[in-house]
């Protein structure tokens, strides 16, 4: 049987914001055989034309960072109800952490979950593959097989890679495969027992402290073997004035380093902890204002690459316990747009071209993947946006298995109106509201 | 019944609270009630009353994840005098054993049928917790380093019992500060009454960023025991130090230990306090712990009378189901 041919389809009169080509103007965009085919083109011969006046069209949204659980974790989350979380929050590709039970540390792990998201038919996963075997920290993965069976990046992230021989030969041994390694920045010596941000806050609750330091130390040593080796490293929620110090200066060496930070802590503080909910115990920890503001700049100028959710399900029973028992992490896929939109560009902090470049275009180049642009011949993913519509964030209606958000409640501006994969129109996920309505 | 004692029958209508989690949060007013009504029991309990049945036909549970001998007995002490019913519950003998959450067990036992929730936990924030998630009052007996409000109350109300005042008295509290329950609920209670606070230890255990609390610190014990009306010794966490904050036990005695050479150096009329239990040697040495200036035994007996009036304030008639 040949599969049916894929309609032509017009999205007409949206402000159309690719990075990539450094495009930001209004225009029709034609779809053929699931692929950007043209621009300006009319709707003769189109099967559909999508309106999308006052909406923003731009390249699918990846996010580089997520926890999908599958396999081990079921209860928290499945590559199918994660990725539709995914599509919900405006996403066509995704890039999964390798902390599952067991962990993704070899072709079969990787095909599995593969597998998985082609089964789920939501959006695209990128699997990431373990930097150590079994995550010990002692020997590396078989990194080379992995790369065969897919795997874009490398990491063991939930933990650091500790041994700092070990992550030198990763580095070295990452250079002929062109992967990063992207680590998860922190010396737990200086952290243990840690639930929140050593600052005022701690000092006041009585709660163990995680000082900033124990980032920068690990950023800095990784920074150093990245230039030793000419290896490329990628930092992971990045969380304090030091580390965005320490990443600036080294991008103006040319070390080739890229840095990411989550929404949450570009819009929270340790101050949220007074409430002892655990919703806001992530690691690394919510930093104090002035950190916070230093994330913000170090975004704006271009320090860091990509806004990434680290979606860290974990269901209720888990969260719900002392706050020195329950896990780090909140999920984020289905929040992160709107609190982009909501309070970085709205209040002015980032514009619409530089707010969705750390969107689309650099987490695509950091894990090199032919995603991330609305380029003629390129995969139609496509995320449309409505920058005006205004929600309220209820943990009832998400996609994900779990509801484990600081942001239950929160007003918000702008969310994805329509996503298209590959040329197919996957959300909303009500066929009548797909077929029928505009965006 | 003495004529003070027939006025408690019903609790001020200024009384908003349904939990005592802590003391941050309490206005001055507050404080100053609980003590006013904590001094009523005392003197009730010096003059010999044993049974003052205000709370007759309620229950306080003892729900405590941590040891403790002192608080627990003086928590059940003062549920008794008040003729409520008080149970003990300790993890150790509980189904927390078999995995149930804390939020799960304080459930099931308040669906026995209880007033009161008294928790101890090593966690901050637990008491909190449990109080977001249950029907009946908690009263935090300890959360970690976080607070420790009875304690706190019962040392000022020792204070205030000695000087017949708090507002412009300097008071020192000095050793693990960093670790301490009982120093954060000091500070939050002394300075809304007016106090000067300093917090005095190594400065592992104490920095500049307490200031931001209102408070002086001090690294050098010896600096600041001539300006001091009292001095509150607390005693070293040694169980909740990840690292040991100091070289020796020898040599933090030798920088902190209140010895009758350092108490020399003292103003006349100095009070020693000590929450206990304490580490003889370390924190205070024999002869000054059991010397004159120390109110040790003292706090142990206003800490019966304030937890007395704190569950009163909590679970006493209120003026409309007056008869």
């Amino acid at each position: 049987m040949s599969p049916k041919p894929m309609p032509t389809l017009l999205i007409a009169n949206g402000r159309v914001i690719d990075p990539s080509q450094s495009m930001d103007r209004v225009a029709n965009l034609l779809i053929r055989d699931g692929r950007i085919a043209a621009y300006d083109a009319g709707p003769e011969g189109c099967d559909r034309v999508i309106d999308a006046s006052g909406k923003i069209v731009a390249p699918g949204l990846i996010d580089l960072h997520v926890h999908l659980r599958e396999p081990g974790r079921e209860e928290d989350e499945t590559i199918e109800s994660g990725t539709a979380a995914a599509l919900a929050g405006g996403f066509t590709s995704i890039a999964c952490i390798p902390n599952t039970d067991p962990p993704i540390d070899s072709q079969g792990a990787v095909e599995f979950v593969r597998h998985q998201a082609a089964r789920a038919r939501n959006c695209h996963v990128f699997p990431m593959g373990c930097v150590s075997k079994n995550r010990e920290g002692k020997e590396l993965a078989e990194i080379g097989l992995l790369v065969e069976a897919g795997a874009v990046a490398f990491t063991d992230d939930g933990a650091p890679v500790y041994n700092p021989e070990l992550m030198r030969r990763a580095f070295e041994y990452c250079l002929m495969f062109d992967k990063p390694v992207m680590n998860h920045a922190e010396t737990r010596e200086l952290t243990q027992h840690g639930v929140m941000h050593e600052g005022l806050v701690s000092l006041q609750l009585g709660l163990p402290g995680m000082p900033s330091a124990a980032e920068d130390v690990m950023v800095s040593r990784d920074i150093a073997l990245a230039e030793a080796t000419g290896g490329r490293l990628h930092v992971m929620h990045v969380s304090t004035a030091g580390a965005v110090e320490i990443l600036r200066r080294a991008k103006r060496r040319g070390v080739r380093v890229t840095a990411e930070v989550t929404p949450h802590h570009l819009t929270l503080t340790d101050e949220c902890l007074r409430t002892f909910d655990s919703n806001y115990k992530m690691n690394p920890p919510l930093r104090s204002r002035d950190h916070v503001d230093a994330c913000i700049a170090a975004l704006a100028d271009g320090t860091i690459d990509a806004i990434a959710s680290d979606h860290a399900p974990h269901s209720k029973e888990k969260k719900m316990q002392e706050l020195d028992q329950a896990p780090f992490g909140i999920v984020g896929l289905e929040t992160t747009l709107g609190l982009v939109i909501t309070k970085l560009i709205e209040p002015g902090l980032l514009d619409w071209p530089t707010a969705l470049a750390k969107l689309t275009f650099h987490p695509a180049r950091i894990l090199g993947i032919p995603k991330g642009t609305l380029a003629i011949g390129a995969d139609a993913d496509i995320t449309i946006i409505d920058p005006e519509a205004r929600w309220r964030v209820d943990p009832a209606r998400f996609r994900s298995k779990s509801t484990n958000t600081p942001f239950a409640g929160w007003e918000l501006k702008g969310r994805a109106a329509m996503v298209l994969v590959g040329g197919e129109i996957r959300y909303p996920f009500d066929a009548r509201e797909r077929e029928s309505a505009n965006p | 019944m003495s004529a003070e004692l027939v006025d408690l029958g019903t609790v001020p209508e200024c009384w908003k609270q349904r939990h005592l989690l802590g003391l941050e949060q309490l206005s001055a007013d507050e404080i100053t009630l609980i003590l006013d009504k904590a001094e009523v029991f005392r003197r009730a309990l010096d003059g010999g009353q044993r049974r003052i049945p205000l709370l007759t036909g309620k229950t306080c549970v003892n729900l405590f994840f941590e040891n403790s001998t002192r608080t627990r007995t003086s928590f059940s002490l003062a549920a008794r005098r008040l003729g409520a019913d008080a149970i003990d519950f300790s993890a150790a003998t509980s189904s927390l054993s078999k995995g149930e959450t804390v939020i799960d067990t304080a459930k099931n036992i308040e669906a026995m049928g209880v007033d009161a929730v008294v928790v101890r936990h090593r966690t901050p924030g637990t008491p909190h917790l449990l109080a977001q998630n249950l029907r009946s009052s908690v009263i935090n007996a300890g959360d970690g380093t976080h607070e420790h409000p009875t304690q706190g109350l019962l040392d000022i109300l020792t204070i205030r019992r000695r000087f017949g005042r708090v507002a412009g008295l300097t008071v020192a509290l000095v050793g693990d500060i960093m670790h301490s329950r009982t120093a954060r609920s000091n500070i939050w209670g002394l300075r809304k009454l007016g106090a000067h606070v300093i917090v005095c230890g190594p400065s592992t255990l104490v920095s500049p960023r307490w200031r931001e609390l209102g408070v002086e610190y001090s690294y050098k014990l010896d600096d600041i025991l001539d300006r001091v009306d009292v001095l509150n010794l607390l005693r070293i966490q040694f169980e909740r130090q990840a690292t040991r904050p100091f070289p020796s036990v020898r040599e933090y005695a030798l920088l902190y230990a209140m010895d009758s050479r350092r108490l020399a150096r003292t103003k006349p009329g100095i009070l020693i306090l000590a929450p206990g239990p304490i580490n003889r040697g370390v924190e205070v040495t024999a002869e000054v712990a059991d010397g004159p200036q120390s109110a040790i035994l003292d706090q142990v007996s206003n800490g019966v009378a304030v937890r007395m009036a704190v569950l009163w304030l909590l679970m006493g008639s209120r003026k409309q189901v007056s008869s």
